[in-house]
């Protein structure tokens, strides 16, 4: 059952409300990593998920395939569920099936990818593929990457959605690419997930698509919550405030995908790693309380003035 | 594509340093030892050059031919293109050198015996891409196991292919220049996206080689014609 603009606003008005004044550990069990609701179903799932732009490139090399394989295993070992990829992420997807395969096809995976091609008609066998290259019966959602051919493309999803074949659709941008017609396809389209770029310094979102996403009752993925490593990259050199471990965080990059959890329309986050010790700071980032509106501006201004 | 001027060259950088470096210790371990054959033919074509220019330029053409469609199909479509779909476009572009070449073989198109500061930067380029660029891989840390070599991996394939050309005369020559020219900025500003300061190899490979046409060009418009 799809729910309305109606129940979902107070959805999320509640979960505001909760988000500020509880912290979010509560509604978790200790040590798993906090859930949000998909909007359109209320299915739950955690809130920091798996990228695979970049870091699961990695070809044939049997040991970078291996060590990808190490990064799944900790993820689901960790509570992580949503794996997110494209068919423009060169070897991402054969590398993320044979993950899959060597942990015995994990029943936890949400599997999120996208259909990327100018051609219409190509969207059905490039899902196919892609279905195949993960080795999955069915995807649990399928985007159009970067807006691309986002009418036709959405139509085939929408179909393949009604037929079965597909559990959610959604559309997906990066780097505040477009953020008008994003927003045109929210307002109009019945999508379940929106995803686009969001962090402590890129905050644009926060002005039109994240609001928009709780009145329409999307769920939001949040790609380059780190800037594709540009801001733990940056920040390392600086000490973490004091103040930080107030939210129990031991690191940057716990602080600043913090911040980004912590805006209440966001259902997932999706950093990527190649390395098992970052991908169970990650998760454990969404284990802890997060900052409430006061916390989050004084997490904005520290990192605006470094 | 659109807000096309949004888009920086690390936008279109697929892999990590990391990945990219081991993909060429990959594959010389699955080539291995066909480096020493490849080599001896790099060494060839300078002897050739040097000693035997006018009779056997149609061979030096040959050699170069096999090496192109060679890297080619080898290194850019079957291991470069597992981590980069742009390098299984560019693979044909490879395919099109090495005809070009082999056409040029056949037809004996290609003339040598060059002199003059043209001939001395095209000895120092096919130098550097036979015995220097392998030297890069040890030299910033990464060990011999990732060395470029000429015949294997493109850099070396097609800087050398400059140096050669550099060292040649003939009409269709300017034929053959593009995709040489094309892939050193394409390898160059990858590098350059991923942070390697290696990238100033291709870069300087073809800022000598246009500095040794330009000047060879400035030179034959001032001089008298020949009666």
């Amino acid at each position: 059952m799809r729910t309305t603009r109606r129940t979902f606003v107070q959805a999320a008005l509640a979960a505001t409300a909760a988000t500020a004044l509880l912290p979010i550990s509560l509604h978790a069990q200790a040590g798993s990593p906090a859930r949000r609701p998909i909007p359109s179903t209320r299915e739950a799932i955690p809130v920091v998920g798996l990228g695979t732009w970049i870091t699961f490139n990695v070809g044939d090399d049997p040991v970078l395939r291996d060590e990808c394989a190490g990064v799944m295993a900790a993820f689901f070992e960790a509570g992580g569920r949503m794996i997110d990829s494209s068919p423009m992420y060169g070897s991402s997807q054969p590398v993320i099936g044979y993950g899959l395969q060597k942990l015995g096809r994990p029943s936890a995976l949400f599997s999120a990818e996208k259909v990327w091609t100018s051609s219409a008609a190509a969207g059905p066998p490039q899902i196919e593929q892609s279905r195949r290259f993960w080795g999955v019966p069915k995807f649990d959602l399928v985007q159009v990457h970067n807006l691309l051919a986002w009418k036709a493309h959405l139509q085939t999803l929408f179909q393949m959605k009604a037929a079965g074949a597909v559990r959610y659709v959604g559309i997906t941008t990066s780097e505040g690419r477009r953020h008008d017609l994003l927003e045109q396809i929210m307002r109009n389209e019945p999508i379940d997930f929106a995803q686009f770029s969001y962090n402590v310094v890129d905050r644009e979102a926060e002005a039109r698509l994240l609001p928009l996403a709780s009145e329409r009752g999307i769920a939001v993925i949040i790609n380059r919550p780190f800037r594709q490593g540009e801001l733990t990259h940056r920040l390392k050199r600086e000490p973490l405030p004091e103040w930080a471990a107030e939210l129990g965080v031991s690191s940057w990059a716990q602080l600043i995908l913090k911040f980004v959890l912590s805006h209440p329309a966001v259902t997932v986050a999706i950093p990527a790693t190649t390395r098992v010790d970052h991908v169970r700071e990650n998760l454990s980032a969404a284990a802890g309380p997060l900052p409430d509106p006061a916390m989050r501006q004084r997490i904005s201004a520290h990192v605006k003035a470094l | 594509m659109s807000e096309w001027w949004t888009y920086r060259a690390e936008d279109f950088l697929l892999f990590s340093p990391r990945v990219y470096w081991r993909m060429f210790e990959l594959h010389n371990a699955a080539l291995w030892p066909l480096h020493l054959l490849t080599l001896a033919a790099g060494l060839i074509i300078i002897l050739l050059v040097a000693w035997r220019p006018g009779t056997w330029g149609r061979w030096l053409a040959l050699i170069l031919a096999i090496h192109w469609i060679f890297v080619g199909w080898s290194f850019l479509w079957h291991r470069y293109a597992t981590i980069n779909w742009a390098a299984a476009y560019v693979a044909p572009a490879f395919a099109v050198e090495g005809m070009l070449l082999l056409t040029l073989s056949l037809f004996d198109g290609l003339a040598f015996g060059r002199r003059g500061l043209a001939a001395w930067t095209g000895y120092l380029i096919l130098a550097f891409a036979l015995a220097g660029q392998p030297l890069l891989a040890p030299l910033q840390g990464r060990g011999w196991a990732s060395s470029e070599v000429f015949g294997i991996a493109p850099d070396p394939t097609v800087i050398a292919t400059l140096g050669v050309l550099l060292l040649a005369r003939g009409k269709l020559l300017p034929v053959l220049l593009p995709i040489p020219v094309l892939w050193c900025l394409l390898s160059g500003i990858t590098l350059s996206t991923m942070g390697e300061p290696q990238a100033w190899a291709p870069y300087a490979a073809l800022a000598l080689a246009a500095a040794a046409w330009t000047w060879t060009i400035i030179h034959r418009r001032g001089s008298p014609p020949s009666a």
